[in-house]
């Protein structure tokens, strides 16, 4: 009981001195705040950075308020006040309550740039204790940037109750960056600049740079050194976002040309008609996307979910039509189907033209595939990273389609000796049909992804149709992991050509590239051995 | 020798051809410059280049027949060695210009000044004289065609990755002759033409001489190509075609055979683009799309590849159909030219020619076999009646 009281005592003591640090401060800012009415514009950013200083609660919203215009304060000079939101009324800045005894010849408090400047420094340093993790970090990454000695009190003290580990070490750099301008002690100083080296970026270079200007002497070898690795560990992150980079446009490589590497790779059939497969699986996509936002809205961000099934039966149907009406015809005959494919491929794109129109279509991105998120020094975005995992994904399930499933020994069979196929009693044309429109399938897949990060025209396959002949030729004929390999190093190679050549003569290089190696290994990287080559 | 081999043991319908082509390189300037308008047998002014820009094309998938028909080399690149003509004579072009640009910059080419090029790149020195730009047109595609040749054929590239890689060189040029850094206009190419020769190119007269030489050079490329076909290396090559292992077992040197074809194809491509250029007044890298080297292929297979005469009359038709199709309904000659890709791989695969001579041939053997077998019974007649006629004397007697 009488534990309770004490306690209870206490707290009565503790509110009772809180409310009245609180009076009292309110009293100590009133000049503080009536010095923003100053003439001058130094006068008045004075008075802000006087008012940020003070730490009073208040001192936010009364920044925010001038910022937005609100204030105003006699020409003479004097008491400032709040304009009242609806009428003409003013208010007391400091309680909000109604004015009383207002001067006639108010007007509004001027701002110029430089004093908008004070405010946004004041407010972001303020806000470094806000509870709002967001606005926290924002405000130390804004102290990062301009780094005023004048906050390192401020920033101890927000540092002391900081609790996010990322906001954390914001506010760490951003105090090392002030303790390097401040005539801190060497250890103080030694110790921030690991502080900053720590963070390893781009910032960290330029910080270093500029103290080892006016570092002392004996600084000066550890910010060399610190320099020296920050600049190594960069170009190895410029290295891995280059690779990052390759292996996205290898998936997308791999995705146009998988599709490929079944018709060409293990059929022989030369499909000019592929990448035309891909625009129809982009435009189904298209078709899906407004079918779900006319029957179920709220299902937007499952569209995907229903258009690669969609796409893959369609285009596969599309492709299983082909091979019964045309390519059967002129098997053995590589060259024709060349030409017969080509031909299709222009129906194909005329069709799309006349039904859809000439221009792009818009493709949404679903939520989950918007955005980028930060891996060490790697910038990734989220449409790309799925891109990758969904090309694996195709390029896994069609590796145990093939090597699995009752189909693909039908498959593999039928390419390897076609008669002995048929006399074991496989439907040898129905095997054709079925493989042809698996390819066509998985290129009507290939368009679904790629319609989220290119433009869906009808001309959107013309563009890959080079490049997949070039992967599948390169990695190969008639062997999944070939074109695998081929996509990727293609893609990479390309990416890290880029930053020297441009991408146009990047593109042209690896071009060049590809003619002068099929003369040194006409089969490609993996070449089949054994009597069907010669075929 | 070869003056010899030239003029002597042409088959009579490739007389016949070089005789017509010559008679138009006569008759459809002297129609349009001579004969009044109004009278029926006048040639309008709209219809000479478009009538030699046709037979540029013939030209160029005659270019490509000798490679495709007589040796088996589908090259999807063509297009190519004809931009690479019509470049060449494009330079020539622009540099005859002069100063009556928009900025009348008496040495550098328009497209040069406006992007702030202060001197003219090396390689389109020389290209003011005539003499120069002919050579070039010729030896620039020859050239490519060349070291292209001789590394994929030594290598023993063939069939569909030769096709591939073909169409990645066009390709590759028309990504390069895209850029502006390369000096060639970039994506607009060359255009704005004044003189050529010192004639003004949009001349009714130029434009009529233009269309006699384009008839001419097609005329002696056919005389050409049917020497080299009826010559013995022509045999040879057909036998490439057909049964590449067999003729190198045979002991002949293939990779050469390949060489000199596609080379002299390359060139005789650079030609046909160097007499487009003037007709058409524009040159731009669009005519390295590998679309438009696939185009020539149909021109070639319509008509009928392996005769001379086939990809002549395809390049005419096909290109005439297109310009009545894309004037009446431009939005199905996309799926008349993909219609005719199909139907002339399914249904013609001899090409319009090749299936009429088929045809002829079939029939010239049933009349023959006819004949033989008319002749036969005749004869069997004839010994009947002639053994009737001795026995009649005997019964009579």
């Amino acid at each position: 009981m009488y534990r309770a009281i004490q306690t209870f005592l206490v707290a009565l003591c503790l509110l009772v001195s809180c409310l009245a640090t609180c009076l009292r401060a309110q009293e100590d800012i009133r000049p503080l705040v009536d010095a923003l009415g100053a003439n001058s514009f130094p006068q008045k950013i004075e008075a802000v950075k006087a008012l940020s200083a003070s730490g009073d609660a208040k001192v936010a919203e009364i920044l925010q308020n001038l910022s937005d215009g609100k204030l105003y304060a006699p020409k003479t000079g004097g008491s400032v006040y709040l304009a009242a939101p609806t009428d003409g009324a003013y208010l007391d800045v400091l309680t909000g309550a109604p004015a009383a005894d207002v001067p006639g010849n108010l007007a509004k408090i001027k701002l110029n740039n430089g004093l908008r400047g004070a405010i946004g420094a004041a407010l972001s340093q303020l806000t470094l204790l806000s509870p709002d993790r967001a606005a926290r970090l924002a405000a130390s990454r804004d102290l990062l940037k301009d780094a005023d000695p004048d906050n390192l009190d401020l920033l101890n003290s927000a540092l002391a109750q900081e609790k996010d580990l990322e906001v954390k070490a914001t506010m760490e750099a951003a105090r090392a960056v002030i303790l390097l301008k401040t005539d801190a002690s060497a250890e103080d100083k030694k110790a921030a600049i690991d502080t900053i080296a720590a963070r390893g970026n781009r910032d960290a270079l330029t910080i270093l740079t500029a103290a080892l200007e006016n570092a002392p002497q004996d600084l000066k070898p550890a910010i060399e050194q610190n320099i020296a690795s920050i600049k190594t560990s960069l170009a190895a992150w410029d290295v891995a976002q280059n690779v990052w980079y390759g292996l996205s446009l290898g998936s997308v490589l791999l995705l146009a040309a998988i599709g490929l590497a079944i018709t060409f790779g293990v059929m022989g059939i030369i499909n000019m008609a592929h990448g035309e497969m891909v625009m129809l699986g982009a435009y189904t996509t298209y078709v899906v996307q407004q079918t779900v936002a006319s029957v179920a809205p709220g299902m937007a961000d499952y569209t995907l979910a229903f258009a690669v099934p969609a796409a893959f039966l369609f285009t596969g149907l599309v492709g299983v039509g082909i091979e019964r009406s045309v390519i059967r015809f002129l098997y053995g005959r590589p060259l024709e189907t060349l030409l017969a494919t080509w031909g299709i491929s222009l129906v194909l794109q005329q069709a799309i033209r006349t039904i859809f129109g000439p221009t792009n279509r818009q493709v949404d991105n679903p939520s989950w595939m918007s955005g980028a998120f930060d891996v060490g020094g790697l910038a990734i975005t989220y449409n790309r990273m799925w891109i990758v995992v969904f090309s694996l994904g195709v390029f896994v399930a069609l590796l145990l389609l093939l090597k699995r499933s009752k189909f693909g020994l039908q498959m593999r069979a039928v390419t390897q000796n076609r008669r002995m196929a048929s006399s074991m009693g496989i439907r040898t044309p129905w095997v054709d049909a079925l493989t042809f429109g698996l390819g066509s399938g998985i290129a009507g897949m290939a368009g679904v992804a790629l319609s989220q990060i290119d433009n869906v025209s009808p001309n959107l396959g013309q563009n890959y149709i080079i490049d997949s002949f070039m992967v599948v030729v390169f990695g190969g004929v008639g062997n999944l992991w070939g074109t695998l390999v081929g996509a990727l190093t293609l893609g990479i190679a390309n990416k890290f050509l880029e930053p020297y050549a441009g991408a146009v003569l990047g593109k042209i290089l690896i071009l060049i590239f590809i003619i002068l190696f099929i003369q040194r290994r006409p089969r490609g990287l993996f070449a089949l051995k054994g009597r069907a080559i010669e075929q | 020798m070869i003056t010899h081999m030239l003029f002597s043991r042409h088959e009579t319908k490739i007389l016949w051809a070089v005789a017509l082509i010559l008679l138009a390189a006569a008759l459809v300037p002297l129609a349009n410059l001579l004969i009044p308008e109004g009278s029926a047998f006048h040639v309008p002014g709209y219809l000479v280049p478009l009538l030699g820009k046709y037979l540029c094309y013939a030209l160029l998938a005659l270019a490509l027949d000798l490679v495709w028909g007589y040796c088996g080399i589908l090259s999807l690149g063509h297009g190519a060695f004809f931009a690479l003509g019509g470049y060449a004579m494009g330079m020539y072009l622009m540099r005859q210009i002069g100063d009556r640009g928009v900025y009348a910059n008496p040495l550098l080419p328009d497209f040069m000044v406006f992007l702030n090029w202060s001197e003219l790149p090396w390689y389109w020195y020389g290209f003011n004289h005539f003499a120069f730009a002919a050579l070039m047109v010729l030896l620039v595609p020859g050239l490519l065609a060349f070291v292209f040749g001789w590394f994929a054929f030594r290598s023993r590239v063939t069939g569909v990755y030769l096709s591939i890689i073909t169409q990645a060189m066009t390709y590759a040029l028309l990504l390069a002759f895209f850029r502006n850094e390369m000096g060639f206009g970039g994506n607009n190419g060359l255009t704005d033409f004044k003189d050529i020769l010192g004639f003004n190119v949009q001349a009714a007269g130029t434009r009529a001489t233009l269309f006699a030489a384009t008839a001419i050079a097609l005329a002696f490329a056919l005389i050409l190509s049917s020497a080299i076909v009826r010559s013995k290396y022509g045999k040879v090559l057909v036998g490439v075609r057909d049964a590449e292992s067999r003729t190198r077992f045979l002991g002949y040197r293939v990779e050469n055979m390949k060489l000199f074809i596609f080379t002299l194809s390359g060139m005789m491509a650079g030609v046909a683009g160097a007499l487009y250029v003037p007709q058409v007044g524009i040159i731009n890298p669009g005519e390295f799309a590998p679309a438009n080297s696939i185009e020539v292929v149909i021109w070639t297979a319509v008509g009928g590849r392996g005769t001379l005469i086939g990809p002549i009359i395809g390049a005419v038709l096909v290109n005439f159909g297109k310009s009545i199709f894309t004037a009446a309904f431009p939005e199905f000659w996309l799926f008349a030219l993909g219609a005719l890709f199909v139907a002339t791989t399914l249904f013609l695969p001899k090409g319009v020619v090749g299936t009429v001579q088929q045809f002829v041939a079939s029939r010239k053997e049933r009349r023959q076999a006819d004949a033989v077998e008319q002749a036969y019974q005749n004869k069997a007649a004839a010994k009947v009646e002639s053994q009737v006629a001795t026995l009649k004397p005997q019964a009579a007697e």
